[in-house]
């Protein structure tokens, strides 16, 4: 076993439990975004942050990927903390918009306003699609690929994928682009595909495929309106 | 050197290859046969002589003076001068400055005078690709002390009492973190040496394995037998072919002299050294994307801990350190801690290779003890600010380092004080700027570079990189307001806290260490719209100054769009509409009579 402190209560986990398990397991609520239990840790969205302090030095990490080690003093609510974690999702909030996620977090939050160009992306890049793929549905259909502002998820090549069996895991798992699924008419014509989870997705009367990330992408929302292909 | 009377050493860096310096040595030789003098003049190539802004550099021995900016068609002059005449040819001899123009030696001018080389020792001296000048010239015989006369305990125990800290960056003490990896458990273990140097304007590492090949591999076949690793690893950028040409060489001569393989010198200690190369990201310096690299995976940081000492390439215990750091590891060795350790300060040992470059007269690789001011660099051994321009700002540290300006320059260059300072040591390039660059933009300029160059993967670092950049880009064109300077504070708060590696964490202080050094001119910049080094263009107008105007016509001439105009000895006009503010009048006038807006009317309180 191992023993931390934890908010300043002592606390023991076991042996290669993270931070954040740790803080699940004492009901200390750490906000999440990349992270899902049945995938493997990434640490790409930073909201799990937590501090450590170490005497006068303190340090944030990520809480998710952090492993559990004897004699930690750890904050998961500090002050610093919480700023940050402000920041992260003012940021989000002006990147994707839409996702219902990051609105509920905003929300939570206390983000009342954002400070720079809100944009109308549909991605976070949080990797869960990528990592739902491999590890959940052993595709290899979809990755990260390039860095900076070239950083994309796309299938190997920009090909059409041909590990990719239209399970519409990624989509499921996806915190951001649900609004592809319900398409610009969802009154009118209900919701175009977001029966994907049943493997019967009605957009495949329209299009050859339905996944997001394959030819032709996003389907759904840059050729709504194409005639039907019977 | 052989039994001829003088040599000629040609410097065969990177920056003086550039310069031709293949070419003149062909030249040189024929001419010298073509004299006859073949059995008198021994002509051969040199490591980097360190001062590369004036290249080629020709060192000749014995009167050791250094000839620079030689010309082709004057070779067959040089030799006649020089070696028939017994004359110095004054017009390429490497003089103190400009107004001085007495001929000291090498060491005696002031860029190498003030220098204490300690890694750098040969330079001037050796062939890199003979093995055989290295051993001459005391080479390997630190790895025969380590093998013989040390136990690996030993040798760990005397990198500790040395004080050598890492050379990368970071500063982490060596010693330590060898008896970690030490003390690591694992069957095998390895080690690895960092020469993905990516920073702008900097050249340290390309340069040691460019001169002194060998001496990076002692100090890696040391570092093993301490350790207790059987395999290395030379992580080398592929942008830098004629390092990895000469460290493939070295590799292959030390093999073929029982240096490296197995059964080191008859010890029983086996070791073996691959190079892998880098293609060429900048995150890949940072040592767990480097090893996730050299595994064949996306160069992309992983967490720490587990530390890669502990928990390293194919999870095995793995040390990695910087090219100057494994270099200074046979000193150590052979001159014993004690004498390593009364150099530098009392945290910070030894001497650190800078590259210095910017707006300064010297510029080269120089090496100095730790302990030494920022002063002294740029001023004794950089020569200053070319022309009458003022010293405005030095950044230190690469990339992700800071701006320190005027007012710290007195602050000794050690890891510690550095870090204090905003800045740090990083691998060790110094970018000196005067009073024509602009903060904003230079803080812009970085900003964009390791934004491009993230990983991607950290939400604070790479799209704090991007809000970051998209607010100094509004700053520099005058669209910004002073609410976008708290925005900014921020966003490169986030961006240096919650990312993950060293690439995140430090990616904001160009931003960070500006706004606190410089904030006055980020808000002219923002308040008053104006750019004091006039580099923004949007924020700039032209205009000519009357009583200054000669009406010479220099400015006219050299408009690339002809918004100005003029009779002759009457004061020009430049005509709005068509400048497109490149500069050229400004930089051209010779009476100052092309100003901006009168900027300096404005105070801030």
């Amino acid at each position: 076993m191992i023993k931390f402190r934890l908010n300043g209560l002592e606390v023991q986990v076991e042996e290669g439990s993270t931070l954040l398990e740790a803080a699940q397991f004492y009901g200390f609520p750490i906000p999440t975004l990349c992270y899902h239990e049945g995938l493997s840790n990434w640490g790409g969205c930073r909201l799990c942050i937590v501090e450590l302090k170490q005497g006068d030095r303190s340090r944030i990490v990520s809480s998710c990927t952090y492993p559990a080690q004897d004699g930690l003093e750890v904050f998961t609510n500090s002050e610093k903390v919480v700023k940050i974690r402000k920041t992260i999702i003012e940021t989000m909030m002006a990147t994707v918009p839409t996702s219902k996620i990051v609105q509920d977090l905003a929300s939570k939050y206390g983000v009342h306003q954002v400070r720079v160009n809100v944009e109308n992306k549909d991605c976070l890049m949080c990797g869960l699609c990528t990592r739902m793929c491999i590890e959940q549905m052993d595709g290899k259909a979809i990755g990260l690929v390039g860095r900076g502002d070239s950083l994309k998820i796309t299938t190997a090549f920009d090909k059409k994928s041909e590990t990719c069996r239209l399970c519409g895991g990624c989509m499921y798992i996806c915190p951001a682009c649900q609004i592809r699924c319900i398409g610009p008419n969802i009154e009118k014509d209900g919701p175009i595909c977001n029966a994907c989870a049943n493997l019967e997705p009605p957009c495949l009367d329209y299009f050859d495929n339905m996944m997001c990330y394959m030819d032709p992408c996003v389907a759904c929302e840059l050729e709504a309106d194409r005639p039907p292909k019977k | 050197m052989g039994d001829k009377h003088t040599s000629i050493l040609i410097c065969m860096g990177t920056s003086c290859d550039l310069n031709r310096s293949r070419r003149m040595k062909d030249l040189i030789e024929t001419e010298i046969k073509n004299r006859g003098l073949e059995n008198e003049i021994e002509v051969t190539t040199t490591s980097c002589l360190g001062h590369c802004g004036e290249g080629p550099n020709i060192r000749v021995e014995p009167e050791d003076v250094i000839y620079h900016n030689l010309e082709e068609k004057d070779i067959p002059n040089f030799i006649e001068e020089h070696f028939i005449k017994g004359n110095l040819m004054e017009k390429y001899v490497l003089t103190p400055s400009e107004n001085d123009k007495s001929i000291p030696t090498m060491n005696e001018i002031d860029f190498f005078k003030h220098q204490r080389l300690l890694v750098l020792r040969n330079r001037g001296r050796l062939e890199p690709d003979s093995i055989e000048e290295y051993i001459a010239l005391d080479g390997y015989k630190a790895l025969s002390k380590a093998l013989f006369e040390h136990t690996p305990e030993s040798i760990v125990e005397e990198i500790l009492n040395a004080g050598l800290r890492g050379r990368g960056g970071a500063g982490f003490p060596t010693g330590r973190k060898w008896k970690i990896c030490r003390d690591a458990k694992g069957d095998v273990k390895y080690i690895v040496c960092n020469a993905d140097e990516g920073d702008p304007g900097a050249f340290m590492d390309r340069s040691i394995l460019e001169s002194d090949p060998h001496s990076v591999i002692e100090g890696m076949i040391i570092g093993a037998r301490a350790i207790g690793a059987s395999k290395g690893f030379v992580y080398v950028r592929d942008e830098y072919p004629l390092a990895v040409q000469r460290i493939k060489t070295a590799i292959e001569q030390a093999e073929e002299y029982g240096l490296l393989g197995d059964d080191i010198l008859g010890s029983g200690f086996s070791f073996s050294l691959k190079i892998v190369r880098g293609a060429g990201a900048f995150v890949c310096g940072e040592e767990t994307a480097l090893l996730s690299s050299i595994e064949g995976k996306v160069g992309r940081p992983r967490q720490r801990p587990p530390f890669p000492v502990v928990k390293g390439l194919w999870r095995k215990p793995t040390n990695i350190n910087n090219v100057e750091t494994w270099a200074n590891v046979p000193h150590i060795i052979r001159n014993g801690a004690e004498w390593y350790s009364n150099i530098g300060t009392e945290h910070s040992k030894g001497t650190k290779i800078f590259s210095l470059v910017g707006k300064v007269n010297n510029t080269g690789l120089v090496e100095v003890p730790m302990g030494i001011t920022l002063r002294e660099v740029i001023f004794d051994i950089g020569g200053g600010i070319p022309g009458d321009k003022k010293f405005k700002a030095v950044q230190i540290g690469g990339p992700s380092g800071g701006c320190l300006p005027p007012k710290m320059l007195d602050i000794p260059i050690d890891y510690d004080q550095l870090v204090k300072a905003g800045a740090m040591m990083g691998s060790g390039g110094l970018i000196v700027m005067d009073e024509t660059t602009c903060m904003v933009d230079l803080a812009r300029y970085f900003t964009k570079f390791l934004y491009e160059e993230s990983c991607g993967k950290c939400w604070s670092c790479r799209e704090g990189l991007r809000r970051m950049l998209e607010i100094l880009t509004k700053i520099t064109e005058g669209e910004a307001t002073e609410d976008d300077l708290e925005t900014l504070k921020d966003l490169a708060e986030m961006t240096k806290y919650a990312s993950m590696c060293g690439l995140g964490q430090t990616a904001a202080n160009p931003v960070l260490s500006t706004l606190k050094y410089f904030e006055k001119e980020y808000i002219l910049h923002v308040r008053y719209k104006r750019c004091p080094a006039k580099v923004c263009k949007s924020l700039i107008n032209f205009y000519v100054v009357p009583e200054r105007c000669t009406g010479c016509q220099r400015c006219v001439a050299a408009c690339p769009t002809g918004a100005i105009k003029g009779p002759r000895s009457e004061p020009h006009n430049i005509d709005q509409s068509k400048c497109i503010k490149c500069r050229a009048c400004y930089e051209i006038c010779k009476f100052n009579a092309i100003e901006d807006v009168i900027v300096d009317a404005i105070v801030i309180k």
